[in-house]
Formats: C-alpha cells, structure tokens, sequence
C-alpha cells in the first residue's frame, strides 16, 4: 500500500530523515516509535505531501506521490495538536471538511456518535479543552472512512474513556483491512493495537519487526518492556531485517 | 476553494479585532466629515488616516491570523486540495473581510456625506492598500517559519512604506537635485503603493498645494487621466505580484 524508498529530509544540517526503506501492508498496524526528534513526525508529514522530501520516493498505491494531490483522497490525518480558526463552531468545521470532501457521499460518523459531538456542536472552537479539540480531530480523520490513517499522538490529552472509545475504532478498522500508523510515547496504548514496530532514532531506521518477533527476540509479552529491553541491550544490530 | 473562502469569512465576520477596526475607521469617518463645512478637507483627513492606519493594520492582521492558521492549514492541506488553491484561498478570506471592513468603516460615511468620483478614489485607493498589503504579509507568512519573526517583519515593512522611504525619498531628491531627476523619480514612486494611493486621490482632489512634490511631477508629466491609470496599474501590479510569489514559495515549504 505505501512505499518508501531513499527517503531522505534535513534541514540545514540536521538530518531528519536518513535513508529510510519501509513498506507498509493493507491491514497492519504500524507503530512508529523513537525518542523525541528523531523522526517521526517528519516521516508522517512526509507521507502527507507536508513535507517535500530532499531524495527518495514515497508510493502509495504504486503511484508516485510527488506531483500529485488527490491522492489525500486516500488518508485519514489526526494531527498532534489540533487548532481551529477560533470562532468557527465545531458543526461549523465538520460541515466545511464535508463541503470540501464533495467526492466522498458516505461519512462515517460512529465516532461523532460516540463522543456525543453534536451536543455541543454550537460551541466555539476557542472555548473547547484541548481533549475536545483532540476528539474533533479524531471524527475528522475518521469522517471519510479511508483506506489509510495517520495519527499523531493520537491518545495524548484524552481522558480514558475517549481513548478507549479511540483504541476501540482504531482496532475495528485495522481489522476492516485498513492501514494504520500511528505515533505514541504511551506504548501501553499501542500494545493491543499494534502489529508492527518501526523504530527511529537520529533519523534513521533501527528495525523494522512484527510485535510478536519482537517479544520471541527480547523474551518479554509487553511492548514496553521490549522496547525496554532492546534500548538497553543494543540488540537492534541484530534484529535490523529491511 | 470557494467553501475555504466562506468559512475563513465567517471565522473572521466574529473575529473582535476585525469589529474594533470597522468600529474606529467608522468614528473616524464621521466624525471627521460631520464636523467639517469643508468636504474636501475631511476627505484629505480621511486620506491621512487610510494611508497611515490601513497598510499597518492589515499587515499587522493578515499576519498574526495567517500564522495562527498554520495548524488549520496543515489539517487542510492533508485533504486533496492542491497547496495554491488552499493558499490564495485563505489570502482571499482575510483580504475580503478587511475590506468589508474598510467599506462599512469607511466607504458608507464617505457616500453618505460627500458622494463624488474624489471621495469614490479614496475608497479605491484605501481597498487596494487593504489588498496589498495582506498579499504582502502572505510572503512573509511563506518566507517565515517563526511567528515571532514573521510578525517582526511586517511591522518593519509596513513602517517602511508608510515612514521610511518618503525619507529616503527625501534624501534621494536632496542629494541628486543638481540632476534631472524627475523621471526616475516617478519610477521610485511607483516602489510605493502608499505613495501611490495618495497620488490617486489627490489627482482627484484637485489641492494642488497638499500633492507634494511627487504629486505635482504625475500630474505635470501624465496628467490625471493618465497618472490615475498609471497608479491604478501599478497597484494591480501590486497585489498580483506579492499573490505569485507566495505561491512559488509555498509550493516547496515543509509545514
């Protein structure tokens, strides 16, 4: 569904993105994991179209993704932070994203439903908690029903009954065949939706392996204290597979 | 592009900021033209205020808002809409709102008080400063990756056309006045589209002592026909330049 071949980014001298090969399949769960700078968020901006890369090419769905636009058609974004024109109502800019979206004709609103949006739908943007805003953001990605979602901290600032709620969709979709990245430093989070591990650090990539490789490998069944264990160890050399 | 467009209007038609500046321009008008038995008076005040308040004010705005945007656009951007559309999409929101702003607060007591082709430039003329100078806080918003810069940089170039480069102006004319330089003269002119807003309304105004130097050369070497079509162009060149380039620019930045 998604490849990405040479993938290389800096800025200035900084390399934010060394190299990097992956390839993603219809139905996996991805989590993208490293310490704060070493990637992330780049990479994901860079499946978006956010982020011009300076080499390598990045397709989905066999198309080149470089000169191309509609191609977002395909992808669900829930961005880290999610901040809204102030005095715009959140029924106000989910109606927006709808009229813009005038391809898609069926929205899936479970999460809408879930979260009890429309009760506060006349409410401004500015007066919302960042949690709510974080839920807003969470019916977008969803409201097209694409084949691949993006998310940023996804969890971060939602209470635990709205990160279940989320856990619980994410899971559905994943299971519906759809492709799923996701970053998260809360990596009990990941541990029941995740199939995947891609580990960055200093913009490159350190491996690449299925969750239960990774457990066979370390010995250990949470995902914290595998990755735990491989930070320590410095096993990764070992396990790089791509 | 055009759903963008109503939504950004219909953020900006709440936004305070937007509703002090439509309410001060509004006192202004009035109270400038009630007062005065001499209309062509109160609409040269007027001028002095369009010239001074309105390139600062729109700058000023254009900026803050573009660069509070940003997350917004990301978001927007990660749908299928191509990256110019979204652009000028978003300049067209706020530069419509500001001159909503600019007509109500100006251009409706100007009609109501004195209502003839002088007081018709002076709306023309203060709707393309409104114009300008959001095109030209959209480069900054493209050239800048940093708020606190971007910010700083408008405020520098709006000081710019508005204080700063009648002095240089100055200087320029002071140091070469033993030359002709009245030509070349007319084409620094024209590097100012507040000096140009001003020239078209008093080729209009017909107050020969207040045209200044630069006013009297338009209208010895063009005329007002002439000059005032001059000018106009110009300042459409204005608007579309700065437009062009932003969205050169913004094609190739990382958000």
């Amino acid at each position: 569904m998604i490849t990405i071949e040479h993938l290389t980014k800096s800025y200035r001298k900084f390399k934010a993105l060394d190299n990097i090969n992956l390839s993603f399949e219809r139905g996996q769960a991805i989590s993208l994991l490293g310490p704060n700078g070493s990637g992330k968020t780049t990479l994901i901006k860079s499946i978006l179209g956010l982020v011009i890369p300076e080499s390598g090419t990045i397709k989905i769905g066999g198309k080149e993704i470089k000169k191309d636009w509609a191609y977002r058609s395909q992808i669900g974004y829930m961005p880290q932070i999610g901040r809204y024109p102030e005095n715009m109502t959140i029924g106000q800019v989910i109606k927006m994203l709808k009229e813009i979206r005038k391809d898609c004709t069926r929205f899936d609103e479970e999460l809408i439903e879930l979260y009890n949006i429309p009760a506060y739908q006349n409410k401004t943007m500015r007066s919302l908690s960042g949690g709510t805003r974080q839920k807003v953001s969470a019916c977008l990605a969803f409201l097209f029903s694409p084949e691949v979602f993006i998310m940023d901290e996804p969890t971060a600032g939602l209470d635990p009954v709205a990160s279940e709620i989320l856990k619980e969709k994410i899971a559905k979709e994943c299971a519906n065949g759809k492709l799923i990245l996701i970053t998260s430093h809360v990596l009990s989070d990941l541990d029941e939706i995740a199939s995947h591990v891609v580990y960055l650090q200093d913009g490159k990539l350190k491996f690449y392996n299925t969750i239960d490789e990774l457990k066979f490998l370390t010995g250990e069944d949470k995902l914290n204290k595998v990755i735990a264990s491989i930070m320590k160890n410095e096993q990764p050399k070992k396990l790089i597979t791509v | 592009m055009r759903t963008i467009i109503k939504y950004v209007l219909l953020d900006l038609i709440k936004n305070k900021t937007v509703l002090v500046y439509t309410f001060i321009l509004a006192a202004l008008s009035v109270s400038v033209l009630a007062t005065g038995s001499n209309t062509s008076k109160g609409l040269l005040s007027l001028l002095n205020i369009t010239l001074l308040f309105v390139p600062i004010i729109s700058m000023l705005f254009a900026t803050i808002y573009f660069f509070n945007s940003v997350e917004f656009i990301e978001l927007l951007l990660a749908q299928p809409i191509k990256r110019k559309t979204m652009l000028l999409a978003e300049y067209s929101g706020v530069a419509f709102a500001l001159s909503i702003a600019y007509l109500i607060g100006v251009g409706i007591p100007v009609c109501l008080f004195s209502y003839d082709l002088a007081s018709l430039t002076l709306i023309l003329s203060g709707l393309f400063l409104t114009l300008i100078f959001s095109a030209l806080a959209l480069v900054i918003f493209v050239l800048f990756k940093d708020k606190t810069k971007g910010i700083g940089a408008a405020i520098i170039t709006a000081l710019f056309f508005t204080l700063l480069f009648d002095g240089l102006l100055l200087s320029f004319i002071f140091s070469f006045s033993d030359y002709p330089i009245d030509q070349p003269l007319l084409g620094l002119i024209s590097l100012n589209p507040v000096d140009l807003a001003r020239i078209l309304v008093l080729l209009k105004l017909d107050v020969a002592v207040m045209m200044g130097y630069s006013g009297a050369l338009f209208k010895k070497f063009m005329g007002s026909a002439t000059g005032s079509i001059y000018t106009i162009f110009c300042m459409s060149f204005w608007v579309i330049i700065p437009l062009l380039m932003s969205a050169k620019v913004f094609k190739r930045k990382d958000l």
